[in-house]
């Protein structure tokens, strides 16, 4: 029972400002991209293109998003070493985004909160503001897609962003004795940027098994140079001599006498067990979108039986069910970082289409067959590396399934088979599992698949978390005490 | 075992009163059903801010307070489950810039004794030493030790389960499409085609209340509205109270109290809009941002933590802020208890309690007169 996403009632909460300027003239549109990664930068350059200004508001102290993170002003690294493979698809976006720099109105270190009656909310450093617009590009990336793994509250376990993270922005290494775990192309990625970075691996563990790769290559085809890529990233890894595994189950990560990660346990796809010392254990299953804000801005969602993730409903350009309110990127649909570019100047094309603007439509064509080779890619990727869904129905009661709030996976279980609380808000507020400062981000999806298996129903029932303001903590003092 | 079509009583609303008077009518042996649009309490009553607080209230509202009090003191052994209730306290105070309210305070207390409710008047140092969180505008306090507060998100939804052990047949995703009464008996059918009879209806669904009651000729004027609510990061345990800032300003109204967990949770302030027919409600930031202005002047301390959720909820509000509680004044066998206009939780078990009795025995010990439906027919006449 939701209501329309946008309509007379938006209006009449609005607070957004009139169509006309202080002395009666029609102003320009004002277009507010969220997100400086590479959806959001070709947005921008889009939107410049055709004359506008908008503006580009970024988390981030530099622009680039998270695969084209930016390593500090005094770092002096080449683009060869921090992105290998995608150094000249990076250099590409940073020296775009440094061309747009004098036309647009950019907002670094600025993170929006709340979207709400025609405006983005906004905190930069210990500073809340609010900015009106017509029309709101979302491209708010994705993070880590993770399954707990009894143990994985250990100091010393990140994700494997976060562990590109450290490498990009700090040049360090998560630890001296590295387990890389999950699966999907990041894994392989970070291993092949750790190695080159001299850090040592101790292993990289796959939960897929190798035969889902061969079985994917027909899609896989759709981009050959990502695929070889990919080969060249394995190549390595075995010519280096790194132990790695396909096709495991994790069994836990132990902790060590100081409460640290101290090693890996996992069995191999014939069952036999084996365990990895170690000092730090990153891990990841692909990415989720982040789709806090356009939750916020009222857009539907729908189920993707594909991904088994709920992701916002839109078009083939992005047009979400929510009144000029556009997705692209991640953020929308994982399909990897040269797809959003391309998303982004399609979703900008999309709005200046609808804002009347003349638009080359046969641009339009020819990014809707890039991002189609994208599409095909990204489901042989999904195939050769699934979501481990058995993992979540063979999960240790003792796995502790919501780090935040420190509730176990047999916790969850108990409450969904006592009380029947079979939607995931419901569970939520039974078991606090989602909770937590983190907003679902590191639990919901294996907390809806553990919630599913408990329940016998389909992941579609359990539903989604619904998104709730702030989409990251807010500090109170951000706000000026009444007197 | 009843049938589940037919019982003594049908119930329409599974919020804290409706599931609470499913309970106390079967502990009186009556047969239940109820039917819940959604799940049991899952609108006002789970997602207010958790206040179990009698002080503050209409004096003429106090009897049906003070019959709640031992009920949450016993709620653990009653329902078989752990709902939080904190019995810390609950401490209501003024700013120095409304000294009239500090005097408000103790003519209340005078009069509050009356009815068995005790407070203690607090001012200056002593009530610095004794709640230092206090920011110094704060001028006087009045605290009510034997009163608290619990987790929402629990109390109703373990009334249902408790009511359901006790041989209530509690009927979730049931939306109530119509209902008149044939004969002797409600009949009530359900938008999926369902139909449940009974020679007794209460209407207990909240903001939803006045489709119902419009069927039997009877007008409630509830408006909808969305409590503002903020929750923080846990911290470590160390408020025990709930505390309201009093004021006759509703954007200066807040208050906070701090779970066992750690989080404190915010209320207050301007609501948000609430759209009963599409069981939605929104938090509107500029409320949010009000109610953290406010809350840093009542306990400056708490601008060094960070806000983690916020939500809201679709509250229905009475003209005058009051109940609507008894029989119905065109309809024999009809009752209602709705509009509790943002303050039912504390008295919700009551509730649930006095339309037991007053279904069973035909009275209640418990004045309602101010509560009849009857009120807004006067009016409109008038």
């Amino acid at each position: 029972m939701e209501p329309p996403a946008s309509g007379p009632r938006e209006a009449r909460e609005s607070q957004g400002a009139p169509d006309e300027d202080d002395r009666g003239a029609p102003r320009a549109p004002r277009i507010v991209i969220v997100g400086a990664g590479p959806a959001g930068v070709r947005a921008a350059e889009a939107l410049v293109a055709a004359g506008l200004r908008p503006t580009l508001i970024d988390e981030g102290r530099r622009a680039g998003g998270q695969i084209y993170r930016r390593q500090p002003e005094t770092f002096t690294r080449s683009y060869a070493k921090l992105y290998g493979t995608e150094a000249s698809r990076a250099a590409a976006i940073h020296q775009t985004f440094d061309g747009l720099l004098d036309r647009i109105d950019y907002r670094p270190e600025t993170l929006v909160w709340n979207i709400s009656g025609g405006r983005v909310w906004t905190l930069t450093g210990a500073s809340e503001a609010n900015l009106a617009y017509d029309a709101l590009i979302i491209c708010a990336g994705a993070t880590d897609r993770l399954m707990p793994v009894k143990g994985w509250n250990a100091a010393g376990t990140y994700t494997l962003g976060a562990a590109q993270i450290a490498l990009k922005a700090q040049a360090c290494a998560i630890g001296r004795q590295v387990v890389l775990m999950g699966t999907g192309p990041l894994l392989y990625l970070l291993a092949s940027q750790y190695l080159q970075a001299g850090a040592p691996l101790a292993a990289v563990l796959d939960t897929s098994p190798v035969w889902r790769r061969i079985a994917a290559l027909p899609k896989l085809l759709a981009s050959p140079q990502v695929l070889w890529n990919g080969l060249v990233l394995t190549g390595e890894l075995r010519r280096a001599g790194v132990r790695a595994y396909t096709g495991i189950l994790p069994v836990e990560i132990e902790r060590g006498t100081e409460g640290g990660v101290a090693a890996v346990t996992f069995e191999t796809a014939r069952g036999t067990r084996h365990r990895v010392e170690c000092d730090a254990v990153a891990m990841g299953w692909h990415l989720r979108p982040e789709t806090q804000l356009a939750d916020l801005a009222r857009c539907e969602f729908v189920f993707d039986p594909a991904s088994r993730q709920w992701v916002v409903g839109r078009d083939a350009c992005g047009r979400t069910s929510a009144q000029r309110v556009y997705v692209a990127g991640d953020g929308a649909y994982i399909l990897g970082a040269r797809a959003a570019e391309t998303a982004g100047s399609l979703a900008a094309l999309a709005l200046l289409q609808d804002l009347d603007f003349p638009v080359n439509e046969s641009e339009i064509r020819v990014r809707h067959r890039e991002l189609a080779k994208w599409i095909r890619f990204a489901a042989g990727l999904r195939e050769a590396f699934p979501w481990p869904q058995p993992q979540a129905v063979a999960m240790s009661d003792e796995a502790i399934i919501c780090r935040c709030e420190s509730i176990a996976a047999g916790e969850l279980r108990r409450v969904v088979r006592d009380t029947g609380a079979a939607e995931a808000n419901r569970a939520k507020a039974f078991t606090r599992v989602g909770m937590g400062r983190c907003q679902g981000r590191y639990c919901a999806h294996a907390g809806a698949e553990v919630i599913a298996a408990a329940a016998g129903v389909g992941l579609d029932q359990v539903g989604r978390l619904r998104g709730q303001a702030p989409v990251k903590p807010f500090p109170i003092e951000a706000v000026e005490p009444a007197q | 075992m009843t049938r589940p079509d037919a019982s003594d009583v049908l119930v329409v609303g599974g919020g804290i009163v409706g599931a609470s008077a499913a309970f106390f009518l079967r502990q009186r042996g009556r047969t239940v059903t109820l039917l819940e649009t959604g799940l049991v309490g899952q609108q006002a009553s789970g997602v207010n801010y958790g206040n179990v607080r009698r002080q503050g209230r209409p004096l003429k509202q106090l009897p049906l307070a003070n019959r709640a009090s031992p009920i949450w003191r016993r709620l653990k052994a009653l329902l078989g489950e752990d709902v939080e209730y904190l019995e810390a306290g609950h401490l209501r105070v003024c700013h120095r810039d409304r000294p009239e309210i500090a005097a408000s305070f103790e003519r209340y207390a005078q009069e509050a004794r009356e009815t068995g409710l005790e407070l203690e008047l607090l001012g200056g140092r002593a009530l610095r030493e004794r709640f230092p969180f206090l920011g110094p505008d704060v001028l006087a306090g009045s605290f009510s030790a034997r009163d608290g507060h619990a987790n929402p998100r629990l109390v109703a939804p373990a009334f249902g389960r408790a009511a359901g052990r006790a041989g209530a047949t509690i009927v979730e995703n049931a939306f109530v499409s119509a209902a008149e009464k044939i004969g002797e008996d409600f009949q009530v059918l359900t938008r999926d085609g369902r139909v449940f009879r009974a020679p007794v209806l209460l209407i207990a669904a909240g903001a939803w209340a006045p489709a119902l009651t419009a069927q039997f000729g009877e007008a409630a004027p509830i408006t909808p509205r969305g409590p503002t609510i903020s929750v923080t990061e846990p911290v470590p345990y160390s408020i025990a109270p709930s505390v309201t800032l009093s004021t006759p300003i509703e954007s200066e109204v807040v208050y906070f109290r701090q779970v066992k967990r750690g989080n404190i949770v915010i209320g207050g302030g301007m609501r948000g809009p609430s759209y009963a027919e599409d069981r939605r409600a929104y938090v509107l930031p500029q409320n949010t941002l009000g109610q953290l202005r406010q809350v840093q002047r009542l306990a400056p301390a708490l601008g060094r933590l960070h806000v983690i959720r916020t939500w809201s909820g679709i509250e229905g509000y009475m003209p005058d802020e009051l109940p609507v509680m008894g029989a119905s004044r065109t309809t024999s066998g009809l009752f209602h208890a709705f509009g509790f206009s943002g303050a039912g939780f504390q008295t919700g078990p009551a509730v649930g309690d006095v339309m037991a009795e007053l279904i069973d025995t035909g009275a209640t010990t418990t004045p309602l007169d101010y509560c009849s439906i009857g009120r807004f027919d006067v009016k409109a006449v008038a």
